[in-house]
């Protein structure tokens, strides 16, 4: 539609006409909104602002942090968050510092103006709402401007990194992975801290993140397995996929966690955290094949038949001419199930495990904050909200990245 | 459909035979293998049946007791917020540890709900349940969850705590009232037996965690909770006015609440038992955290004293009966005190729940509290 | 490595490499391991079960159970067996799931139709319905509504009371409902922890049937609403006489795994208070000690309500694609 230059105002005025008051019933339709809308708003506002106690938050920031991890210790997570930051920025500034085959280098694209305003106002205002000591605040402060200065310093400097490099450098992130894990458990010089201490945000993040990497290449050989012509492979792989599909979650945890000891010699089960990653991991993968399975049946089939008939063996083919195209596919579904996985956590509070759901129930008990349940669960909810939000945004960027036909060049 | 070569066809045949013939040979190979696999798994496991506790060594080479405990009761086991484990479930897993160890950190405590406790202890998961379980015939018996239990460590009854307004002043005000219990313990059962027996109907809503039925009771969902009374005790110092809820003069039932190993291993019971015991006995023959060293110099130049040298370990070989060290009793009381101090401190006068002992005296002083000879 | 760069023609191929064996050897030694392990699996399962004295059965089910269960719509009472008591859960899982499956299917399609919307503002509010709740775990509602909303309602007689209808602490009463000693009583009760697991389930599932809904009405042309409008149709005509019924034919496989999913999500009762199945089956566990057979008949129960579920869309399914003809 082609507007004639108005004065904005009318402009907004006419916007809001067409999109709320197009018809007599849009406009009944609009005026309840907005006022059932207002109502709510200013109800919770009012809430939030009088009647709510947030000192229950403050003083466990901790608690729900990392759960009971023994204090003299925490300076090794503080650690690892430093390494994540760093490796974050570096890889933030590199994404953008290269240029594309489709599109030279943009060194701040909009995107990534709104993120950095987005992450520096959070870094001002969360540690200062949740009246954090001194310390802890200029410790985040330190790490954000981390971040913020090597995103600068890679954007900048990026294209001057040798290529041998660059292509080493994905590694980064599972080479981070041990050392993190080495940096929670212990081992190697360090003091051990045995999982049943590790808790909260911790917890839970790193059960997500074990059963997220672990699942994905599980489900693709199931989804594999399942479009096998190879009958035993076949009917093994969809037989596992379907029993697993079929089980509530907290049954299969119900049964790791205490039917496993029967079904192993004793002592040789994991621990009890490590159980329920497993089960976790177990579990998506059954989802994330069948995600894959649909990418796979996307990919036409001619382009196996070139691949083998360009004398690639089946595991060439599969791995440089199908699985790309098909994971392309399966991208969106496949983090919609890395979404789910992350809150399927929660179940982790029903058999006893201390993720996040579980210290707030210990917050909730203890006499100072009893019946402070809106306060603790609103809290999770935004934290359960951003983190799944991140997660959906990074695969809907991926997926415009990873797109054969930007809109833009075809 | 293979186009090979007419020339390449016998070749092909001849490996298709031998595969065949190498495959018969791989899979012989193959059944010997996982027969063997088979023997030497069952081999293990006819080891099982020794007299000497597997369960000790295993507990032994780990360095570390797993006692299984509630974690979230004030006076049994708590977690204080400097991260501590405390109570009087938590000082039975010390004692053990003290006694097996010497050292009474040396435990790792799992939390456990009501309804994985006895799973978690058949699986292996812990060596020891000291969680405020009920002694039943039903989990004793082979039969049924197949527990051994030890000593009863705290006699109590099952409570009924409603709120001062609510006006209810016995079970038979009960009728048709929402009563909020935690699902997967013998309360539930009494509950139901107590009020089938009054004939009074009532709506159970159950709780997976005592947090939840603790958190509904406080709601106002139900106008009634029941557990144990020292929990109701320990839980109603922590609500925001204690005052306004009063616990029922009625006792539904006994509940000796008492740690618990597997049946298959009966020496590694023996071993927890006569730990408990020599708590009792300690107390009994005056010997507690302050007394002990003067004790064990008394009994060390006296031989006269024949009794005390045999409890502490000056002579005799009953910690060598046990699998323990000859002074386990030292070790326990120096650790933990005995089981009066371990009772004061944690439920009685010197913590906040400050219940009486009632049933929880020595015999000689009118209670159940009662240890066998150590002879 | 198996990629040599040439094999040479001279070099007779390996045996194992040929085309007919090279599949079945595979498979042998897949089928082969997985065979040993569940060998080994079961026969640790029989061994440790023996020796705790639990050896697989099922004729305790005929036990009397001794526990009250708090609303069953199957008639119980502690007398009866245990598989009476499972059985009672059962039908309070199927009540849940049955009421979500309506609930969540008219709340999808309606926040999947108002995605189409001409009011902007309507448009907007259903997209961020279904972003805020699909990125927050079902369990963390589940208990938000149980434990600070529905327990947030007033009790006894200061209950909200409306001609036929009353809503308190204890549930929602439909029907004469009257105080009677300080409880509620009337002809139809729902309890609370009822309404707090079906809406928490409705709330959830419906973003995500939303999201079917709106990919499925995007996937019908646009040409269909020009040319419904063109005839004279209104916006909510065009919708429900033209757009939906062909948009059918790409929701209904969509909320097969939805429905599915609300049914094994269902097992998250334990957290409301509300005796379903599965909670039903803990205490039946927890009780007799017989974990493994409980597991089992969960696994199996929810496998064949999810089997029924697919039987049933796999019907309606069969029924709107047949007026594509």
């Amino acid at each position: 539609m082609t507007m004639p230059p108005v004065p904005s105002r009318h402009a907004l005025g006419r916007r809001l006409r067409s999109e709320l008051f197009a018809s007599p019933l849009d406009g009944v339709i609009s005026v309840a909104l907005i006022v059932g809308l207002a109502a709510a708003a200013l109800g919770l506002g009012h809430w939030a602002t009088t009647q709510a106690r947030w000192a229950v938050i403050q003083a466990n920031s901790t608690l729900f942090a990392v759960g009971r991890y023994p204090e003299p210790q925490q300076w090794r997570l503080w650690l690892l968050t430093t390494l994540l930051a760093a490796a974050a920025g570096l890889s933030w500034g590199l994404l953008r510092g290269l240029p594309r085959p489709d599109r030279p280098a943009q060194r701040w694209p909009r995107n990534d103006r709104l993120a950095l305003l987005l992450l520096i106002t959070l870094a001002l205002l969360v540690p200062v709402s949740l009246k954090l000591s001194v310390v802890i605040q200029l410790r985040w402060w330190l790490i954000t401007a981390l971040l913020l200065i090597l995103r600068w310093a890679a954007g900048r400097w990026a294209q001057r990194i040798p290529g041998h490099w660059q292509r080493w450098l994905p590694l980064l992130w599972p080479l981070l992975y041990l050392v993190g894990m080495v940096l929670i458990s212990g081992g190697l010089g360090l003091i051990q801290v045995p999982s049943s201490d590790w808790g909260g945000l911790l917890l839970t993040l790193l059960e997500a993140s074990f059963a997220i990497l672990l699942c994905f290449p599980l489900g693709i050989l199931l989804a594999l397995g399942r479009r096998s012509t190879l009958p035993l492979l076949r009917w093994g792989s969809v037989l596992y996929i379907e029993f697993i599909r079929g089980a509530p979650l907290i049954t299969l945890l119900f049964l790791g966690q205490n039917i496993l000891g029967f079904l192993l010699p004793g002592g040789l089960a994991p621990e009890r955290v490590w159980r329920a990653a497993w089960v976790l991991t177990l579990f998506a993968a059954a989802y994330v094949a069948e995600a894959v399975r649909s990418g796979l049946a996307a990919v036409p089939r001619g382009q196996m038949e070139a691949a083998r008939s360009l004398g690639l063996p089946l595991p060439l083919a599969l791995l440089h001419v199908v699985l790309p195209q098909a994971l392309r596919v399966a991208l969106p579904a496949t983090v919609g199930q890395f979404i789910t996985l992350l809150q399927d956590t929660t179940l982790l509070s029903l058999i006893g495990l201390s993720d996040l759901l579980f210290v707030a129930g210990t917050v909730m008990a203890n006499p100072a904050y009893l019946g402070r349940n809106a306060e603790v669960y609103l809290t999770l909810a935004v934290l359960f909200w951003c983190c799944c939000a991140a997660l959906g945004l990074g695969s809907r960027a991926l997926e415009r990245r990873l797109d054969p036909n930007p809109l833009p060049s075809s | 459909m293979s186009e090979a070569p007419l020339m390449q066809r016998p070749n092909s045949w001849q490996t298709a035979a031998n595969a065949r013939l190498r495959m018969a040979r791989f899979r012989q190979l193959l059944a010997l293998a996982s027969l063997g696999a088979v023997l030497l798994v069952s081999g293990c496991a006819s080891e099982d049946g020794g007299v000497q506790s597997q369960k000790l060594a295993m507990i032994k080479s780990r360095g570390k007791l797993i006692c299984g405990v509630d974690g979230k009761l004030p006076g049994f086991s708590f977690v204080s917020s400097n991260g501590q484990y405390s109570g009087l479930d938590v000082d039975i897993c010390r004692a053990v540890a003290a006694a097996v160890f010497g050292d009474p950190t040396k435990v790792d405590y799992r939390d456990l709900n009501s309804s994985e406790r006895f799973a978690a202890l058949a699986s292996g998961e812990v060596d020891l349940l000291s969680r405020n379980t009920t002694y039943t015939l039903s989990r004793d018996a082979a039969g049924g969850n197949g527990l051994s239990f030890g000593p009863t460590t705290f006699y109590d009854g099952q409570g009924v705590m409603t709120p001062r307004a609510s006006g209810i002043s016995s079970l038979r005000d009960l009728a048709g009232k929402p009563v909020c219990v935690e699902s997967g313990t013998t309360t539930e059962l009494n509950l139901a037996d107590q009020m089938r027996q009054l004939n009074v109907a009532y709506t159970p809503l159950k709780f997976q965690t005592g947090d939840q039925t603790y958190a509904a009771y406080l709601g106002g969902r139900c106008v009634a909770v029941t557990s144990d009374r020292s929990q109701l005790a320990g839980k109603r110092t922590s609500f925001p006015n204690p005052d306004d809820h009063v616990l029922l003069p009625d006792v539904l039932s006994k509940e000796p609440l008492t740690p618990a190993s597997v049946n298959a291993d009966p020496a590694w019971a023996d071993a927890i038992r006569w730990t408990v015991y020599a708590l009792m006995q300690a107390e009994e023959l005056g010997i507690s955290t302050s007394t002990i060293d003067s004790k064990l110099a008394e009994a060390k130049a006296n031989p006269n004293l024949a009794e005390l040298r045999r409890f502490l370990g000056v002579e005799g070989d009953f910690g060598k009966q046990l699998g323990l060290p000859a002074d386990f009793v030292v070790r326990i009381v120096k650790a933990v005190g005995n089981y009066g101090e371990i009772f004061d401190r944690n439920v009685g006068p010197g913590s906040p729940l400050k219940l009486d002992r009632g049933l929880n005296r020595q015999w000689n002083n009118g209670g159940l509290i009662y240890s066998p000879p150590f002879r | 490595m198996a990629t040599r760069p040439m094999p040479a023609a001279a070099t007779p191929i390996p045996w194992w490499r040929h085309r007919q064996i090279l599949p079945w050897l595979v498979q042998a030694a897949v089928g082969l391991i997985v065979l040993v392990l569940v060998a080994f699996l079961v026969s640790n399962l029989v061994r440790n079960l023996t020796a705790a004295g639990l050896l697989l059965s099922f004729g305790w089910l005929d036990n009397p159970a001794g526990f009250p269960i708090a609303e069953t719509a199957l008639p119980y009472d502690p007398a009866m067996p245990y598989w009476r008591a499972l059985a009672a859960g059962l039908v309070n899982t199927l009540r849940v799931v049955l009421a979500g499956l309506v609930g969540s299917s008219l709340l999808g399609l309606v926040a999947g139709s108002a995605a189409f919307s001409s009011n902007g503002l309507l448009r907007r509010l259903a997209r961020g319905y279904v972003e805020l709740i699909r990125n927050i775990p079902l369990l963390l509602q589940l208990v938000f509504w149980y434990f600070v909303v529905f327990l947030a309602l007033p009790n006894g007689s200061a209950a909200i009371q409306l001609p036929g209808l009353v809503l308190a602490k204890s549930g929602l009463y439909l029907g004469a409902a009257q105080l009677v000693n300080g409880v509620w009583q009337a002809p139809i009760s729902l309890s609370v922890e009822f309404g707090a697991l079906l809406t928490g389930l409705v709330v959830y599932t419906g973003a995500f049937i939303a999201e079917v809904v709106r990919g499925g009405i995007a996937s019908v042309p646009r040409g269909q609403w020009e040319a419904a409008r063109s005839l004279g149709l209104s916006q909510p005509q065009t919708l429900v006489q033209i757009v939906l019924p062909q948009a059918l034919r790409v929701i209904v496989p969509g909320l097969n795994s939805q429905f599915i999913s609300l049914a094994k999500n269902s097992s998250l009762a334990v957290a409301c208070g509300y005796p379903d199945f599965y909670s039903v089956a803990s205490t039946t566990g927890n009780q007799t000690g017989r974990d493994v057979e409980v597991v089992v008949i969960l696994l199996g129960a929810y496998l064949v309500i999810d089997l029924l579920i697919s039987a049933l869309m796999n019907g309606v399914n069969r029924l709107v694609q047949l007026k594509e003809r």
